[in-house]
């Protein structure tokens, strides 16, 4: 991420695309939902969200596919929502890459240029800077189907790129690779994204890939934004259980807040204690959650002194190998489960926590992220 | 015992990929041949009433004096005389525009079926189905009825005020027209809406988002992309059309014949069968040039894919 890019942090920054209040109904299910969004020049912005979350819905609103019910759809402070697709000056990436079978790959990159009327030179030229961007110089007369999915990939981002559009809007560009050469074509798209300046939505299901290439992301859940923030903020700062949850791996302690002069309490069913760094304030009685993050959590085979915080004991029922990480499940005492992560920088012969053993884990208080929602 | 077996199973393989052209075999190219040794003959009046015939019992030498008997001299015939000639042309003609025409009705109609709701569909598709569950030589009849002089097409125009004296329909290439179009729109419409359906919404998506209004997407994208439908429909329509007996002898004018007409007047009123097989043949070599055409542009679709 380039340093210092933080335009949502500043009052005076116009949006390139604002979302003010939009809904959509199919019938009776509710696709999108009373949605606000402002979306900056130059981001490269995530949509994220299981299926069936309005964030498709919202990305094709923004591409005039879609008719919001209610409220507005701004581009550079300009109302679309009554403007066909074909005069707005966004470009759209199709999941299926909607590549047109009879075209050759120059005039698939061209079809969009030829709309235009530009004269002939200026589309043979931008279509070979395409070309080049996407590094298919010599592939320029194949037709779709002789190339590979990769190939056809770059393909379709170089025709939503070729018209230098204000807003390029990308539906699960990666989904149809596998995973290998996904990881790689995200950091493509990033180099990219920052090289042209151009702004990017992307829609995505991966929270992976979310985090990997987005400056921000918008967390959905059944038509409403969950959260938005950078990945950091809603990786280490979630907003509610859900976001939690659906964002990486979490354990949730669940308690009720207790009254505490140090920091942030919980009480859980059981009596124990748990406490937090956050000073926020919270009201004495009311049911919270305190989520930690398995690779915060402190794994050990022998108790801790006696005073120690926020410390639960159980036993190891599962090992997940993962190669980099290791991932322990633990039973606690009273049948809850936890996850802990530890990174396996020591190569070993011989692992020294195997299943069945007692093991103790705690957190630092400001590991613990208090949750009320 | 394994390998008998196995080459069993290999037979049973071979004589199922030899089924349909043992089916062409029998049913085409010996025909075809039987044709074309008439064509080859000279009229008599005999019987059989052409001449020579093939007397196995003579041997060597009845098979020689056969194949001296036979010539291209019909052939010469065919040339001579315009009424062939125009009844070529006139068969062209009308098969070539209700081809056209098909096209052109066909088109919105499966684009539309394509279009509806998937509940819709099935209906719609029986819909066009439907005719063909009454016999075809029926509804040419029906279209007696509703074009004849006090037939429903004129009391309809009448009591619409378009007309006030009836307008002869029947007997005139109008009326062969009416018929022909509407006994093959089903021909037409089956493939191109497997075609329509066939057609992915987001490569029209996509054409809209590049900034291409609707009307021209049609022309871009869907026609391209529906072309092997239109080439299917239009030669499952243009060929039959061609050889067409039925509607023109019902509906059109004795003063121009279709080919099948000319044919069958050799064959049946003048008993000549030579002739009337060159007319067969001829007619068979003038179809190979659109049949060729079509898996040209076939191969290239699939090579498309």
């Amino acid at each position: 991420m380039r340093r210092g890019f933080t335009p949502w942090a500043d009052p005076n920054a116009k949006p390139v695309v604002r979302f003010d209040g939009v809904s959509k109904r199919y019938g009776s299910t509710i696709a999108v939902e009373g949605l606000s969004l402002d979306i900056y020049a130059g981001e490269f912005f995530a949509l994220l969200g299981p299926s069936g979350c309005g964030k498709t819905t919202l990305l094709r609103m923004l591409a005039g596919f879609e008719t919001p019910d209610d409220g507005r759809v701004l581009l550079a402070g300009e109302d679309i929502v009554g403007l066909p697709p074909y005069r707005r000056p966004v470009n759209m990436m199709f999941q299926s890459y909607a590549l047109f079978p009879h075209l050759s790959v120059f005039n698939n990159i061209a079809f969009g240029l030829k709309q235009d009327r530009l004269p002939k030179a200026e589309i043979a030229e931008q279509v070979g800077k395409m070309l080049q961007l996407v590094r298919l110089e010599s592939l320029a007369d194949r037709k779709p189907h002789q190339l590979s999915g990769g190939e056809r990939q770059r393909v379709a981002l170089a025709r939503s790129l070729a018209k230098r559009p204000k807003v390029l809007l990308l539906d699960e560009p990666l989904a149809a690779l596998d995973k290998k050469l996904r990881e790689e074509t995200q950091f493509e798209l990033m180099e990219l994204q920052s090289r042209l300046g151009t702004t990017f939505v992307i829609v995505t299901h991966d929270q992976e890939e979310a985090m990997t290439v987005a400056h921000r992301m918008a967390v959905m859940n059944r038509g409403r934004i969950a959260q938005v923030g950078t990945p950091q903020q809603i990786y280490e700062q979630p907003n509610s259980r859900w976001v939690a949850e659906f964002v990486g791996d979490v354990n949730l302690i669940e308690g009720t807040l207790a009254a505490s002069a140090d920091g942030v309490v919980l009480e859980d069913a059981q009596g124990r204690r748990f406490q937090a760094g956050a000073g926020a304030k919270v009201q004495p009685g009311a049911p919270a959650a305190f989520a930690v993050r398995p690779e915060k959590l402190r794994l050990a085979l022998t108790p801790p002194p006696a005073n120690a915080l926020n410390t639960v004991s159980g036993r190891v029922v599962d090992i997940g190998y993962l190669g980099d990480i290791s991932v322990y499940k633990v039973r606690l005492d009273d049948g809850a489960t936890m996850k802990a992560s530890v990174t396996n920088a020591v190569r070993l012969a011989e692992r020294p926590i195997g299943w069945q053993d007692r093991v103790w884990l705690s957190f630092a208080p400001d590991a613990a992220v208090l949750l009320t929602v | 015992m394994k390998s008998r077996s196995a080459r069993n199973r290999l037979s049973g393989r071979w004589l199922i990929a030899a089924l349909p052209y043992l089916w062409l075999i029998a049913f085409f190219f010996l025909p075809f041949l039987i044709v074309l040794k008439i064509s080859l003959s000279q009229t008599v009046i005999a019987q059989p009433p052409y001449t020579p015939t093939l007397d196995l019992a003579a041997g060597w030498a009845g098979l020689k004096a056969f194949l001296e008997g036979l010539s291209f001299s019909t052939y010469g015939l065919l040339a001579q005389d315009d009424i062939y000639l125009l009844s070529y042309l006139k068969s062209l003609q009308i098969a070539a525009l209700s081809t056209l025409v098909l096209i052109a009705i066909g088109l919105p109609i499966a684009y539309g079926m394509a279009r509806a709701p998937s509940r819709a569909q099935p209906i719609l598709l029986v819909a066009v189905i439907l005719p063909f569950w009454t016999s075809f030589l029926i509804r040419v009849y029906a279209w007696i009825n509703i074009l004849q002089r006090d037939g429903l097409l004129n009391d309809a125009l009448r009591a619409l005020g378009l007309i006030e004296e009836p307008v002869a329909w029947l007997a005139s290439d109008t009326a062969v027209y009416i018929g022909i179009i509407y006994s093959y729109l089903p021909f037409m419409v089956l493939p191109l809406y497997a075609n329509f359906q066939k057609l992915d919404e987001s490569l029209l998506e996509a054409a809209a988002d590049l900034g291409c209004p609707r009307w021209k997407t049609f022309f871009l994208v869907t026609l391209p992309l529906v072309m092997p439908g239109i080439a299917a429909g239009a030669l499952l329509c243009f060929i039959p059309i061609i050889g067409e007996f039925v509607i023109p002898d019902l509906l059109g004018s004795s003063r121009t014949l279709m080919i099948g007409q000319t044919l069958w007047t050799e064959f049946f009123a003048n008993r000549d069968w030579p002739v009337a097989s060159a007319i067969a043949v001829v007619l068979l070599a003038l179809l190979v040039v659109p049949i060729a055409f079509y898996e040209n542009v076939h191969s290239r679709q699939i090579e498309g894919r």
